[in-house]
């Protein structure tokens, strides 16, 4: 395959950026999108130009570390995976793909197409934990879950942390995230404890770090490659207020 | 207590989706209302009256200006601080994700439409109704009694140009409804996977209603006077 | 030899930890403040070890080379974690689990540690529940298990295919919880370069900044090393790409020794190869052999007309099919450990019976277990592993078998450590899968998450207190001496010998010819003529390297290529030494296999007269041979046998 590709080229954090234009041919259909990538670097570097920078690492759609934009889309035009997981047979011979970095105020781009997101670890921080110490709890099988609760904890703790989220919402919210935590917390018996603080503290700290408000457009759920759903934002919203109504 | 409705996102929705719902109610009431015009011109002139510049109408009326001043600033300000989260830096491309909306993205948007509607409307009616009674006068600007509404409204549906006004008026406020009216419950907390299906659908249903009903007068009005 | 003592604590095996517990000192509450610790890595072993030392008290700062705590490659572990809970009734106990895990080592592991390893597995499920993991439930609200293989009970825990990311998920929440109260103090995108000694002590380490180039140093009473395995010395592995060896190699360099480095886990079930520009291994969990059969078509003319694609597998008969581990290992059927797995296929693709176009891959088939289960449960069970195949495949394992083949995974191998986990460098520790202690010569599937907390979480937190009860004297650690500059500047001296060589081919491409050595010569077999081989190739390869890579950019700003050149540069050191220990070790034993040393059946033959021994190298200089010590192993509580999965 032979494709055109117009990708996002930004020296640094304080630099301007531009799109640019590069080919890259005999690219296999059955290579991944960031094998291609790879390709084009290579090529990149032999004839002595910088490689572009972006983030990658497990390439097994677990990590959360690849974090692309192409096409429009948050990790490509395919359902439920992540850049890494995306496949050259999903384009044909002669697209154009257009490769941007996340774009949120508050992950600002390090260079090329790497974005730092630090603010979803600050906003875990805050508060999506269990406050207990190493030792001394209870046995595991001391208290039974239900299997439908720790299911749709599970659901939930499928995030991945990868910021598709908040990158595709046009009002760079990061409700999915924050809700994804809390809701996997709040199924749990043990993390209903300390449901009300855990969720004022993600929230005052989500807003305070310059996230936008969520207005339920389900962009988020659309573009999460783990498919979590924006139900979890209804939980959220509940845990959020029955914990301030009661302040 | 206070400040949360202020401070926190999730607060702040909560205020556009209590605002919105009441403003949802009050529309259902006033299309129900309206609809009495089409059978009976004297029963809607009797509700008119009844509505008039009554110390209770007034303070529901208030009220009703208050919440829709909430919303629409709320709204403002919820938009301003989502462009900025946005970032100066826009995608060059983008895309209206699967299963996404287009009025959910638009909702401003399709508010500031409303809200003209909501100005012709008001120099329509409320000037030359309550607003007349108000000031204490009892002959409207057209000529007419300001409990005369039935008057009102086949005088301005008469008017082709302010029936497609109308008309393009309520198609704003259908698309504003089917994603504001399921949207109040996520906002609340009250949706889950079981109901969105359900919630979509009473959206959908609230907005036609809404929409068909507005609409109904409007059309029946200008087909009588066609007649 | 005066320097390789194990530590392992007098009497009995099960009483061996309680008795060391109780005599090892600790640290007041008062004094762990005033100490500080560096954990290098945020894997199941770092982040646990870094948030369970900052809940003690001590400060401490941890490092991570990605951008968050949370993308460490333990996150993609798929299929579970061990624990003799023995929650199904099906007989399992602590001695089961510690003799499963030295038999599946094929008794190449030291008794003390693994039987300490099985002992507090318990505590990790107990620990895990407590921070919200959501591990899989019955009905009745109790837990699940499923069976992983080298196992005859059911004693795997698991969050559907995910249990890797539930696990880190909770260390990284815990890690979390610490950084907001400021006993950790987190380094995310920074690349520890070395390892500075003072006096014989490791007493803090020189960092890359990975965003800005900066080179930090940091000082502190101890340092742990939490950074995984090397199997990225092979470049295409399970590995994630930013994996590497290089902490280990420098802590090589610089006194530690290292251990079995040519233990390496070729894991059974990957996908296999597709082409020679892939970059990466996609890994499919071992948990998808509890249902699924491994087969190969009993005909060659079926194998050609697969290969041609003029026929399905599906439409293959049963009577058709080998079902070769069923048929060779009735006792554990699909079940066997990964190195028997992996070489079974091996034998059966040499043999001519490869399923694709290359002829690398054989078939894991779930028709049976859909007829016998029906696909929801199947779907319930490994649907997002399912679906991983599928996007990357383009076919459907609901309805045609999965293609797999194996490809390199864990490193048994790593740094020396005694009982206590440090290393022959006092106040440097490693944990996980940077030491080589508790997997013998073979991991068991499920037994790696296990070992990073239990680490972490449960020995090193305690052990570390016994080394530091000596250093509550100790001042803060100054970083202006003398040792820091040295090592400072040489860290930068050799950064900007990379970038002064401006050859002609890229890290990738040298990169590349390192894992087409290392897999041909010191793969799934090895003979004394490859490893001889493998030696001399590295030793020029490197030297190509050294006169003819190309790393673009300068150090001061986000340089990818020049992170992936340093990497490379120790891999192509690392390597070396891994032949040379496979070379050294002519027998064969779990995932080393000497073709020289195998029964008539084929199996691993084990030398136990000559190699029942770690064998830990000793750096001697650039250029120069190594030293090699020999911790002998002695089994008490197991009688060594040959291992036995057929009946």
């Amino acid at each position: 395959m032979k494709l055109n590709l117009k990708i996002w080229r930004q020296k640094d954090a304080k630099s301007e950026g531009k799109l640019k234009d590069y080919t890259v041919d005999n690219i296999s259909p059955d290579s991944s999108f960031l094998e291609m990538l790879d390709i084009l670097n290579n090529d990149l570097i032999h004839k002595g130009e910088e490689p572009i920078v972006f983030d990658h690492d497990c390439r097994e759609g677990i990590c959360g570390m690849c974090s692309l934009h192409i096409n429009g889309h948050a990790h490509g035009p395919d359902s439920e995976i992540t850049t890494c997981q995306l496949h050259m047979r999903k384009f044909k011979d002669g697209d154009t793909i257009v490769i941007e970095p996340w774009r949120s105020a508050a992950f600002p781009v390090i260079k090329d197409l790497a974005v730092d997101r630090s603010a979803y670890d600050k906003i875990l921080q805050a508060g999506g934990f269990i406050s207990v110490n190493t030792g001394g709890v209870p046995d595991a099988n001391a208290i039974p879950i239900p299997k439908e609760d720790a299911d749709e904890s599970m659901d939930a703790a499928a995030c991945i942390g990868c910021g598709a989220c908040a990158a595709t919402c046009k009002n760079g919210s990061a409700m999915l995230f924050v809700a994804a935590r809390v809701s996997s917390l709040a199924k749990l018996p043990q993390g209903r404890v300390e449901g009300a603080r855990r969720a004022k503290a993600m929230v005052a700290k989500m807003d305070e770090l310059g996230f936008g408000n969520c207005t339920n457009t389900g962009a988020c759920e659309a573009e999460c490659p783990k498919g979590i759903s924006i139900s979890h934002i209804a939980r959220l919203n509940r845990e959020f207020l029955s914990a301030k109504l009661k302040d | 207590m206070n400040c949360f409705l202020v401070q926190s996102s999730v607060g702040r929705k909560l205020v556009m989706s209590i605002s919105g719902c009441c403003l949802v109610l009050f529309l259902l009431f006033h299309m129900s209302m309206n609809i009495t015009a089409v059978f009976s011109a004297e029963a809607y002139d009797a509700i008119c009256a009844f509505l008039g510049a009554n110390w209770y109408a007034l303070v529901a009326t208030v009220a009703l200006a208050a919440l829709v001043v909430v919303h629409i600033l709320y709204a403002i300000w919820l938009t301003l601080q989502n462009r900025t989260a946005r970032g100066s830096q826009r995608y060059k491309v983008t895309v209206q994700e699967a299963n996404v909306s287009w009025s959910s993205k638009n909702m401003l948007v399709l508010g500031f439409a409303v809200l003209a509607g909501l100005l012709v409307h008001f120099f329509n009616f409320w000037y030359n109704m309550q607003f007349t009674e108000i000031m204490g006068e009892h002959v409207n600007s057209l000529g007419t009694s300001p409990v005369s509404g039935a008057e009102l409204i086949a005088y301005h549906f008469s008017k082709l140009p302010y029936v497609i006004i109308y008309l393009v008026w309520f198609a704003a406020l259908w698309f504003h409804l089917t994603h504001g009216v399921w949207s109040m419950f996520q906002s609340v907390g009250w949706a889950n996977k079981t109901w969105y299906p359900r919630l979509k659908c009473i959206a959908n249903v609230v907005a036609t209603l809404v929409f068909a009903g507005f609409a109904l007068v409007v059309v029946v009005f200008y087909i009588r006077s066609l007649c | 030899m005066t320097k390789l003592d194990a530590k392992i604590p007098q009497g009995p095996l099960a009483e061996k930890w309680s008795k060391h517990k109780a005599d090892i000192k600790v640290v007041s509450p008062a004094n762990k403040r005033k100490l500080d610790i560096i954990v290098i890595g945020t894997g199941l072993g770092g982040g646990s070890a870094a948030a369970s030392l900052g809940e003690l008290g001590y400060n401490v700062k941890v490092f991570c080379i990605s951008d968050s705590p949370r993308r460490a490659h333990s996150i993609a572990a798929q299929g579970g974690i061990n624990a003799a809970k023995n929650y199904q009734n099906d007989n399992d106990s602590v001695f089961r689990l510690f003799y499963d895990t030295i038999k599946g080592g094929d008794y190449r592991a030291r008794e003390a540690n693994v039987y300490r390893l099985a002992e507090v597995s318990n505590l990790i499920i107990d620990q895990c529940v407590a921070q919200g993991v959501p591990f899989a439930r019955e009905y009745g609200g109790l837990l699940d298990n499923r069976s992983f293989g080298g196992a005859q009970v059911s004693r795997t825990f698991y969050a559907r295919g995910q249990t890797g990311q539930q696990l880190l998920l909770g260390a990284y929440a815990a890690l979390n919880r610490q950084v907001a109260k400021g006993s950790v103090k987190s380094f995310p995108r920074h690349e520890v370069l070395d390892i500075v000694l003072v006096d014989g002590k490791a007493r803090g380490v020189i960092a890359r900044n990975l965003v800005t180039g900066e080179i930090e140093r940091h000082g502190a009473h101890a340092v742990v090393m939490a950074t995984g395995g090397y199997g990225n010395v092979f470049f295409l592995s399970t590995n994630a790409m930013n994996s590497n060896g290089s902490v280990a190699w420098q802590a090589y360099k610089k006194g530690a020794f290292f251990a079995n480095p040519c233990f390496t886990q070729i894991h059974p079930t990957c996908i296999p190869v597709h082409g020679t520009q892939q970059s990466k291994l996609t890994l499919m969990s071992e948990s998808l052999r509890n249902d699924g059969r491994i087969w190969v078509p009993k005909h060659e003319k079926d194998v050609a007309a697969l290969r041609a694609k003029k026929i399905k597998p599906s439409e293959i008969k049963e009577e058709d099919r080998d079902y070769y581990l069923e048929r060779r290992y009735p006792a554990f059927g699909n079940l066997v450990p990964r190195d028997v797995a992996s070489r079974a296929a091996k034998e059966r693709c040499d043999a001519g019976f490869g399923v694709n176009e290359t002829g690398l891959a054989v078939f894991l088939d779930f028709k049976t277990a859909i007829a016998r289960l029906g696909k929801e449960v199947i779907k319930a069970r490994y649907g997002n592993l399912f679906q991983m195949y599928e996007k990357i495949t383009d076919t459907n394992p609901y309805e045609e078998p999965m293609m797999i083949y194996p490809a390199v995974h864990y490193t048994m191998g790593g740094i020396w450590v005694d009982y206590n986990l440090m290393t022959t460098i006092p106040g440097l520790y490693a944990i996980g899968e940077a030491n080589f202690s508790d997997h013998g010569a073979n991991r068991l599937g499920a037994s790696a998450l296990m070992q990073g907390l239990a680490d972490g979480y449960f020995v090193l937190p305690y052990t570390i207190g016994d080394y530091l009860s000596h250093e509550i004297q100790s001042p803060k650690v100054d970083t202006s001496t003398k040792e820091f500059d040295e090592a400072e500047a040489a860290v930068k001296a050799r950064i900007e010998k990379l970038f002064a060589i401006k050859g002609k081919q890229s890290v990738d491409d040298i990169h590349k010819k390192l894992g087409h050595i290392m897999w041909e010569n010191v793969g799934m077999a090895r003979t004394k003529e490859s490893l001889s081989k493998a030696i001399t190739e590295i030793q020029e390869l490197r030297k190509v390297f050294w006169s003819d890579v190309k790393v673009t950019g300068t150090n001061g700003e986000f340089n990818q290529e020049l992170e992936k050149a340093l990497r490379l540069a120790d891999f192509l050191e690392l390597g070396e030494l891994m032949a040379r220990d496979g070379l050294n070790r002519n027998e064969s034993c779990g995932g080393h296999f000497r073709t020289e040393s195998q029964t008539p059946e084929g199996e691993a033959l084990r030398d136990d007269e000559h190699f029942a021994y770690v064998a830990v190298w000793e750096y001697n200089g650039q250029d120069k041979e190594p030293t090699l010590h020999k911790e002998e192993l002695k089994f008490e509580a197991i009688h060594l046998a040959q291992r036995n999965y057929k009946d």
